[in-house]
């Protein structure tokens, strides 16, 4: 129960979503943006993230598996959510996230990646034994034909999977987006644009995290980062950035002038109870300090040692951003009443259901996931099964 | 004559053979699933049992609304006190299904009211003195609107809470997910999270009573009146007159819910 000041309705007094609800955002962003930037290389045609290409899909899937558990954990009774899918209520767009998950991950990444590993996969399942020959056989579902024409259908038609993945990442976030932005009891959440900032903010999160994992990953590996690639992603990194800063200061601007009933409200909260978060960690450090940091070596001339060391942070500060973007919306939206005259905090704990140690287990089993994956489908190029 | 030789034409019948038995065992297996998905549903009507009767109450010829006379309310909590006895509701702060107000306003500000609600008026009001002249002091009941177009029936993802042909918004507890989509859909605070079952409750009109002739236990209870309920499908219902002689006003009309709480009285600055 939070430290009350003013009024709240009486039943106001319980915050209903937890940090739960900030990861699952935050988690479905990574995994809209880490596609979209994979598909930057097979649909844009930009060829110099290609190093990154398969990470990119396998951190997608990753975080995706990891996607509903947060949701599944703050359920009041989980073991009813199938019936989201039995007997979906049309009107709510909670209702449709099992389709639109199910679309994604089934018919986007699971093909797409299917498609793209099915030459490894041949190779990888002639060059082994015993039970991991048998693991590759059910991967490649017994098909071993790897003509060249077989692999230019396949090559087609990842490349049309991919064409259709790029709306269906835009529908997942851009839908989570939705799912706040039309409350129309919660002027904090209650704005179209909502969709549009979640998008971008899914895009900038997903590029910095896969550019992130992709630097760590090469130096846990000992291989030499590809410093034009990671040139090129921490460009697109910028501009996604500034589009999303620009699109939520139109929002904040558009705010404060039409000034409605609710500003007084939201403006005190801002000041007061959602400061640290939402100046201080989401707009000065998560946001500014990075676009400029990114923009530094666009400007100035300094060796690839220091750019990488600049990407590598500014790289972990849009996380933080985009994290405390996350919270700033869905705990923000619940620290002052509808009744607009009264404010409370959120008290996190940390061994409960809902607290801080399920949310850090939460994030970092997508990681766990995606060291698995790495092993079994490696995502260098150029080197995987190269001795098959 | 043409003539097939021996092996081919074995093949031949063979697979024809296969061809019917394939088709055959489509056929069955697809009237077995459409019949065992009609069994399993007949099955669950079973098993859910009667509902209870109200022989005497027909659902097509209700439709019911509320009067809440914000002038008549003294604030003495009765209806808080006689709703959560009568429904059952958690005894502990934080969970009403109905809760009063007091709201004292500068007249000239009413934009910055001081209300309260001290456990929702389980207790009543303790007294407050308030030094300034010139101030207005009156109280809210406030309950669930039981809104026409209510945004929390919207966002439910299985449906689990519904409007009822006779305007009433209910609960399937053996239904909702608890996912709190609709407790942050209502616009005016009138869902919770019961902590005993971890689904969603509200007011129900008193549904079990309403269907038994009985008044809700809110206005059965309140010492003067200041909440009235009525039928506006009978044309004999005094309510509609009521409506009509007097200035009423619904919470937040901005919202657009197609709230049926009329407030008479209901001062500008509520919220």
């Amino acid at each position: 129960m939070g430290t009350v000041q003013g009024y709240m309705y009486p039943n106001e007094m319980e915050l209903q979503w937890s940090i739960l609800i900030v990861l699952y955002p935050f988690i479905t962003g990574l995994v809209a943006g880490a596609f979209i930037l994979a598909s930057l290389e097979r649909v844009f045609n930009v060829h110099v993230v290609k190093p990154t290409y398969r990470l990119a899909l396998l951190t997608a899937l990753a975080f995706l598996l990891v996607a509903p558990l947060p949701l599944q954990l703050h359920l009041g009774h989980p073991e009813r959510s199938f019936e989201m899918y039995l007997t979906p209520h049309t009107t709510s767009a909670m209702a449709m996230f099992g389709f639109v998950y199910l679309w994604y991950l089934m018919v986007v990444l699971v093909l797409e990646i299917w498609l793209d590993y099915r030459r490894d996969l041949v190779l990888a399942w002639k060059a082994s034994r015993g039970i991991m020959r048998a693991f590759y056989v059910v991967l490649t579902l017994g098909s071993d034909n790897i003509s060249p024409g077989a692999l230019a259908v396949d090559d087609k038609f990842g490349r049309f999977i991919t064409i259709i993945g790029i709306p269906s990442a835009f529908l997942l976030h851009g839908y989570v987006g939705f799912i706040f932005g039309s409350i129309k009891a919660n002027p904090w959440w209650s704005t179209p644009l909502m969709p549009i900032v979640f998008l971008f903010s899914a895009i900038v999160s997903g590029i910095a995290l896969v550019m992130l994992t992709y630097m760590g990953l090469s130096k846990l590996t000992r291989r030499t980062i590809d410093i034009p690639c990671v040139d090129t992603i921490s460009r697109y990194l910028m501009y996604a950035f500034i589009v999303d800063f620009s699109l939520e200061l139109v929002d904040l601007i558009h705010r404060i002038y039409e000034a409605d009933e609710s500003f007084k409200a939201l403006d005190f909260m801002v000041h007061t109870r959602l400061y640290t978060s939402q100046i201080v960690l989401q707009m000065l450090v998560g946001t500014v300090l990075p676009i400029a940091m990114l923009a530094t070596p666009q400007l100035v001339q300094m060796p690839a040692k220091w750019r990488l060391r600049i990407y590598a942070v500014a790289g972990c500060l849009t996380l933080v951003g985009i994290f405390a973007m996350r919270w700033n919306v869905v705990i923000g939206g619940q620290l002052f009443s509808k009744s607009f005259l009264g404010y409370t905090t959120y008290k996190l704990q940390f061994a409960t259901r809902e607290g801080l140690g399920a949310s850090i287990a939460l994030l970092l089993l997508p990681f766990a996931i995606l060291a698995a994956l790495v092993r079994l489908l490696p995502p260098w190029p150029d080197e995987s099964w190269k001795n098959a | 004559m043409h003539r097939v030789p021996h092996a081919a034409r074995a093949e031949a019948v063979g697979d024809a053979v296969t061809e019917t038995g394939r088709r055959e065992f489509l056929l069955q297996t697809g009237r077995l699933l459409i019949l065992s998905g009609a069994a399993s549903a007949a099955w669950d009507a079973v098993v859910a049992g009667e509902p209870s009767r109200s022989p005497n109450y027909a659902v097509s010829e209700h439709w019911w609304a509320m009067v809440i006379d914000v002038e008549k309310c003294i604030g003495c909590g009765s209806c808080v006190r006689a709703c959560k006895a009568e429904n059952n509701v958690p005894l502990e702060p934080y969970y009403f299904r109905t809760w009063v107000e007091r709201y004292i306003v500068d007249p000239e500000d009413p934009e910055h009211p001081i209300v309260d609600s001290p456990n929702g008026a389980y207790d009543g009001f303790p007294e407050r003195s308030v030094k300034r002249a010139n101030i207005k002091t009156f109280f809210v009941p406030k309950l669930c609107n039981h809104c026409s177009h209510s945004p929390c029936t919207q966002v439910c993802p299985v449906g689990a809470t519904f409007e009822s042909p006779d305007g009433v918004v209910l609960i399937d507890k053996e239904r909702c997910l608890g996912c709190r989509y609709c407790v942050q859909a209502c616009p005016y605070g009138c869902r919770f999270i019961d902590p005993r079952t971890s689904t969603a409750d509200k007011c129900t009109l008193c549904y079990h009573r309403l269907t038994k002739g009985l008044l809700p236990a809110c206005v059965e209870v309140c010492p003067v009146g200041a909440r009235q309920i009525g039928n506006l499908k009978d044309p004999n219902d005094p309510m509609h007159e009521y409506l009509r002689t007097h200035k009423v006003q619904v919470l937040k009309p901005q919202m657009a819910t197609g709230a049926k709480n009329y407030y008479n009285g209901l001062d500008g600055s509520v919220r």
